[in-house]
C-alpha cells in the first residue's frame, strides 16, 4: 500500500479530514478522561469498610425532651438491654457514628503533648464492649473493652479517653514500624495521654468525602457511651432475620418508652443502604460518565461512516478508472481503511494532548487524580479499532464499484 | 422566502433520512446532555440572594491563631463569646446569629409520637436580613430577644402538617417539652444554596421548620443540632459540661451582618480588627488580628460551595456537546456538497450568494430545530432520571421549566446554525460553470 497517493488525496479533502481527525481527538480526551473517573470512582466505592455489612443495620434515635445525662446513659443501657434481649438479634450497641455514614466526629492525633501540628486525623466512635462484635470487625492485638471500663460522657464535654482501640489503618499511619499496643497518643480534649489497648483489622472512618482520602481508614474507639440528644444503635441481626430484626428492634424501642424520635424515612437503614447513600454521588458520576461515553463513540463511528460514504460517493468514477486499470478489490479496501488510519493516527495525537490537558485541569481544579497512562492506552487503541470498523462498510462499498464507472460521467 | 426555504429545508431532511437521522440524534444527545447537568449546575451556582448579595456579610474571627487555624483563614463561625460580643456591640444597621437546633414537636393528641422539628435559634433581624416571608403573623420584634421571651416562628411546611395550614399565630405549641406562642408562618422558603449556613454542610439540606429567639433557646440550654468545630488546639475547653464548651474556643455560631454602603463596610471591618486587637491585649489572643468581612458571592465561592460532580458533570458534557457539533459540520458538509449540481443550476438561475447562504442555513437551524426537540425529550427524560445520577439532595434540585425548555431549543439551533457556516461558506463557493458543464 502506497501511502504518497493517499495523502496528496487527503488534500483535497482537508476540511472533512480536519474535521474527522478534530473529532476523534477530542472524543479521546473525554474518553479517556471519563473512563479513567469511572475507575477511580468504583475503586472507592468498592473499598472495603472492614465492617460484615451482611444482617448489621442502623437506628437512629432522638430524645424529644432534654435529658440529664445520667437519664440519658440510663435510658440507652435500658435500650440496649432490650435490644440485646431480641430473639432476631445477634447483638446490639450504641455510638455516636459508623463507618461510611459521611458525618460525625473527627479528632486530631499527637506523638507528644507538646506537639502542635497533628500527626493524622481519625474518626472517633463512642463504644462499648459489644461494638466490634456487633460491627463483626476483629482484633488482631490486644484485647476488647471490659463492660466496667465503658462509662459515659456529655454531648458537649470534651472527649477524655485513658484507653482507646484504634483501627489497623490509624495503627500503622502512627506507629509505622512497631507494634502500636501499649503505646500512647494525645487524642483527647484535655491533652491526656491515652493507652492502645487493642488493634482492630481494617475499620474505615464515617468521613467518606474526597478530603478525608488519607483517612479513610482511621477509626478509634473510645469507651464511653455519648449522651447527646441523639444516638445510633448499631444492630446485629441473626443470620437470615434482618427484616424480623429491623421490625422488633423499632417495636421493643418504642416499648421501652414511646417519648423518642426515630425518623419515619431513613431512622431504621440496612448497613446496605448506609453504603449506598455514602457513594450515591460515585454511582451517578461512573453511570453518567458511562452513558456519555458510549453515547461518544457510537456518535463518532457515525459521523465517520458518514463522511467517509459522502467520499466514497464522490470518488465513484476515480474509483472505476483505478479499477480499470487493474486495482483489486482489496486494493480500494486496502485504500480507504489506509485513509481512515492515517486520519485516526492523526487525530489520536492531538487527542493525546487534549486528553493530558484535560486531565491536569481536572486533576488541578477538581481534585481528580492523575491520569493513568495504560487508559490513554487503552482510549488510543479503542479509537483506532473504532476508526477501522466504522469505515468498514463504506469501503466494502467503494470495493465493489464497477471497472465499467469509469467510463460514465458523474 | 423564509418559508419557501424551510419548506426545502424539510424536504431535503426527508431525502437523506440516514444522514438527516444521525446529526438530529447527534445534537439531541448533545444538547439534552448539556442541558441535564446544567438545570443541576444552574441551582447549585445561582446566587441565591442576588439583590443583597453584596449587602449582606459573615464575620470571622481567628481565635486559633498561626499555628492552628487552616492555612491562614480565621474558622467558618464564631465561639459563643464572640458572636454575643458582635451581636451587644451593635455596629451595624442589621446583625445575626444564629445555630441549629433539632426541637420535637409534641402534637396535642396523647397516643402520638413525637416528631423531630429542625431550624434555627436565633434573632429578630434574621428574618428582615434574609428576605424571608410570611404567610402568617410576623417575625417576633426585637425586644422579645431581649426578654427572652418563648416564641416561635414556623415554617409554611410545618405549619401544613401541624395545622393543616390554618393561622396559627398566637396558638402555643410544645417543643421538646417547653411552650412556645407562635407569633408568625413564613411562606415557603428554601434558599439554594443556604448560603448563610454554610458552616453546617446545610447549603442543600430541607428548608428550615422553625426558629425560636437564640436567647431562649440558651436559656434552655439547648444544645446545636449543627456542627460544633473545636479545631486542633488541645485545651479548647475551659473546664468540662456545657458552661466549659460555651466559654472555650470551639466554633458554631455563624455571625452575619447588612452593611449598605462602603463607608459602613470599613467601619464595620475596623470594628472587627479592634475588636481582635482588643481580645489581643487583653492576652486571649497572642496574634495580630487576623479578621474577615465576607459578602454572600465571596462565600459562596470560598466556600466552594459546588458539589465537584457538578462541575465535571458539566464540563463533560459540553465537551460532549462540542464533539456533536463538530460531527454535525462533517455530516452537513457531505450533506451540502452532494447537492453542488442543484447549486450550480440555482446560482446561474441568477441566485445571488446571499440566497444560498439563506437557503443552507435556514436548512441547518431545521435539523437543529429537529435535534432540539428530541433534546428537550431527552432532557425531561434525563431530569426524571437525574437521581441515578446525583447525591438526592443534589437531584431533586434539578428541574425542567420553560427557561429551560426554551435555552434547549435555542441552543440546539443556534449551535447547528453556527456549525452550518463552513458548509455553507463551502456551498456558497460552488463554481456554476464547473457544476453544469459536467452535466
Amino acid at each position: 500500500m502506497q501511502i504518497g497517493p493517499i495523502l496528496v488525496a487527503l488534500r483535497r479533502h482537508k476540511a472533512g479530514t480536519t474535521l474527522i481527525a478534530l473529532q476523534i481527538a477530542l472524543t479521546l480526551a473525554i474518553v479517556c478522561n471519563a473512563l479513567f473517573i469511572i475507575q477511580q470512582r468504583l475503586v472507592r466505592v468498592d473499598r472495603p469498610s472492614g465492617v460484615q455489612e451482611t444482617n448489621l443495620f442502623v437506628i437512629q434515635n432522638d430524645w424529644p425532651q432534654k435529658l440529664s445525662p445520667q437519664d440519658a446513659d440510663a435510658r440507652m443501657r435500658a435500650d440496649l438491654q432490650a435490644l440485646r434481649g431480641l430473639s432476631s438479634v445477634q447483638d446490639a450497641s450504641s455510638s455516636n457514628s459508623f463507618p461510611l455514614r459521611g458525618s460525625g466526629w473527627d479528632n486530631f492525633v499527637r506523638m507528644t503533648p507538646e506537639q502542635v501540628k497533628m500527626t493524622t486525623d481519625t474518626a472517633i466512635f463512642f463504644s462499648d464492649e459489644h461494638t466490634l462484635a456487633t460491627l463483626g470487625t476483629r482484633l488482631i492485638a490486644g484485647r476488647n473493652f471490659r463492660s466496667e471500663e465503658v462509662g459515659s460522657q456529655g454531648g458537649t464535654d470534651p472527649m477524655h479517653a485513658r484507653q482507646i482501640i484504634v483501627s489497623k489503618g490509624l495503627a500503622q499511619l502512627l506507629f509505622p514500624h512497631d507494634s502500636a499496643l501499649g503505646k500512647t497518643v494525645y487524642v483527647s480534649g484535655d491533652n491526656a495521654p491515652s493507652t492502645i489497648i487493642g488493634v482492630t483489622d481494617t475499620l474505615q472512618a464515617h468521613m467518606t468525602g474526597l478530603w478525608a482520602q488519607a483517612y479513610a481508614y482511621n477509626a478509634l474507639l473510645v469507651p464511653a457511651r455519648l449522651t447527646g440528644d441523639s444516638t445510633f444503635y448499631l444492630v446485629r441481626a441473626r443470620p437470615g432475620q434482618l427484616a424480623d430484626a429491623m421490625r422488633q428492634a423499632k417495636a421493643a424501642l418504642y416499648a421501652q418508652t414511646r417519648m423518642r424520635m426515630i425518623p419515619p424515612h431513613d431512622g431504621v437503614m440496612t448497613f446496605a443502604q448506609v453504603r449506598e447513600r455514602a457513594y450515591d454521588a460515585d454511582y451517578g458520576m461512573a453511570i453518567l460518565m458511562g452513558i456519555i461515553c458510549a453515547v461518544l463513540l457510537v456518535i463518532t463511528a457515525a459521523g465517520i461512516v458518514g463522511l467517509t460514504s459522502f467520499w466514497v460517493g464522490q470518488r465513484r468514477r476515480q474509483i472505476g478508472v483505478r479499477r480499470a486499470l487493474g486495482a483489486r478489490q482489496r486494493d480500494i479496501l486496502g485504500y480507504f481503511l489506509t485513509e481512515n488510519l492515517l486520519i485516526t493516527l492523526g487525530g489520536v495525537l492531538l487527542g493525546i494532548v487534549l486528553a493530558l490537558s484535560m486531565n491536569l485541569w481536572l486533576v488541578l481544579r477538581l481534585g481528580v487524580q492523575p491520569l493513568s497512562l495504560t487508559y490513554l492506552a487503552a482510549g488510543v487503541v479503542l479509537l483506532l479499532l473504532l476508526g477501522q470498523g466504522a469505515v468498514l462498510a463504506p469501503a466494502m462499498k467503494a470495493s465493489r464499484v464497477p471497472p465499467v464507472e469509469a467510463t460514465r460521467s458523474v | 422566502m423564509f418559508g419557501y426555504y424551510f419548506q426545502l429545508g424539510m424536504r431535503s431532511l426527508r431525502r437523506n433520512p440516514v444522514l438527516t437521522g444521525l446529526m438530529v440524534i447527534a445534537i439531541g444527545f448533545g444538547v439534552a446532555a448539556s442541558m441535564i447537568t446544567y438545570s443541576v449546575f444552574r441551582v447549585v451556582s445561582a446566587n441565591p440572594i442576588p439583590h443583597k448579595s453584596s449587602q449582606l456579610f459573615t464575620a470571622l474571627i481567628d481565635n486559633r491563631g498561626p499555628q492552628y487555624n487552616e492555612k491562614g483563614e480565621p474558622p467558618e463561625a464564631l465561639t459563643y463569646t464572640d458572636a454575643n460580643a458582635l451581636i451587644r456591640a451593635h455596629k451595624a444597621p442589621r446583625q445575626t446569629l444564629f445555630y441549629q437546633v433539632a426541637l420535637a414537636v409534641l402534637p396535642e393528641g396523647e397516643r402520638s409520637l413525637p416528631t423531630k422539628a429542625i431550624g434555627y435559634a436565633t434573632n429578630a433581624d434574621f428574618f428582615g436580613m434574609f428576605d424571608v416571608p410570611f404567610q402568617y403573623g410576623t417575625p417576633w420584634p426585637a425586644q422579645m430577644d431581649e426578654r427572652r421571651a418563648a416564641v416561635v416562628v414556623l415554617s409554611h411546611e410545618l405549619n401544613q402538617q401541624l395545622f393543616g395550614g390554618a393561622n396559627s399565630v398566637g396558638r402555643d405549641i410544645d417543643l421538646s417539652g417547653h411552650t412556645y406562642r407562635i407569633v408568625g408562618v413564613t411562606g415557603h422558603w428554601d434558599p439554594k444554596p443556604r448560603y448563610f449556613d454554610l458552616f453546617d454542610g446545610s447549603a442543600f439540606d430541607d428548608p428550615p421548620q422553625i426558629y425560636i429567639p437564640f436567647n431562649r433557646a440558651d436559656d434552655l440550654k439547648i444544645d446545636t443540632a449543627g456542627r460544633n468545630n473545636c479545631g486542633g488546639a488541645p485545651n479548647t475547653g475551659v473546664g468540662s459540661g456545657r458552661e466549659g464548651w460555651l466559654h472555650g474556643e470551639c466554633s458554631w455560631i455563624p455571625v452575619w451582618v447588612q452593611l449598605d454602603t462602603p463607608a459602613q463596610v470599613a467601619a464595620y471591618r475596623s470594628f472587627l480588627e479592634g475588636y481582635a486587637a482588643d481580645l489581643q491585649r487583653a492576652g486571649r489572643f497572642s496574634w495580630a488580628p487576623n479578621v474577615r468581612l465576607r459578602n454572600v458571592t465571596n462565600w459562596l465561592s470560598f466556600e466552594d460551595v459546588v458539589p465537584p460532580e457538578s462541575r465535571i458533570a458539566l464540563i463533560v458534557a459540553l465537551g460532549f456537546f462540542v464533539i456533536c457539533l463538530v460531527n454535525t459540520i462533517g455530516l452537513l458538509l457531505a450533506k451540502f456538497m452532494r447537492r453542488s449540481a442543484e447549486i450550480g443550476v440555482r446560482r446561474a438561475l441568477g441566485a445571488p450568494r446571499r440566497e444560498i447562504y439563506s437557503q443552507f442555513l435556514i436548512e441547518a437551524g431545521t435539523v437543529g430545530a429537529a435535534g432540539g426537540v428530541l433534546g428537550l425529550l431527552l432532557t425531561a427524560v434525563g431530569v426524571g432520571g437525574v437521581g441515578l445520577l446525583f447525591a438526592p439532595d443534589i437531584a431533586r434540585l434539578a428541574q425542567v421549566d420553560l427557561s429551560l425548555m426554551l435555552l434547549t431549543l435555542l441552543l440546539a439551533i443556534l449551535a447547528t446554525v453556527v456549525a452550518a457556516l463552513y458548509p455553507t461558506w463551502r456551498a456558497a463557493k460552488v463554481q456554476p460553470a464547473w457544476q453544469l458543464k459536467s452535466n
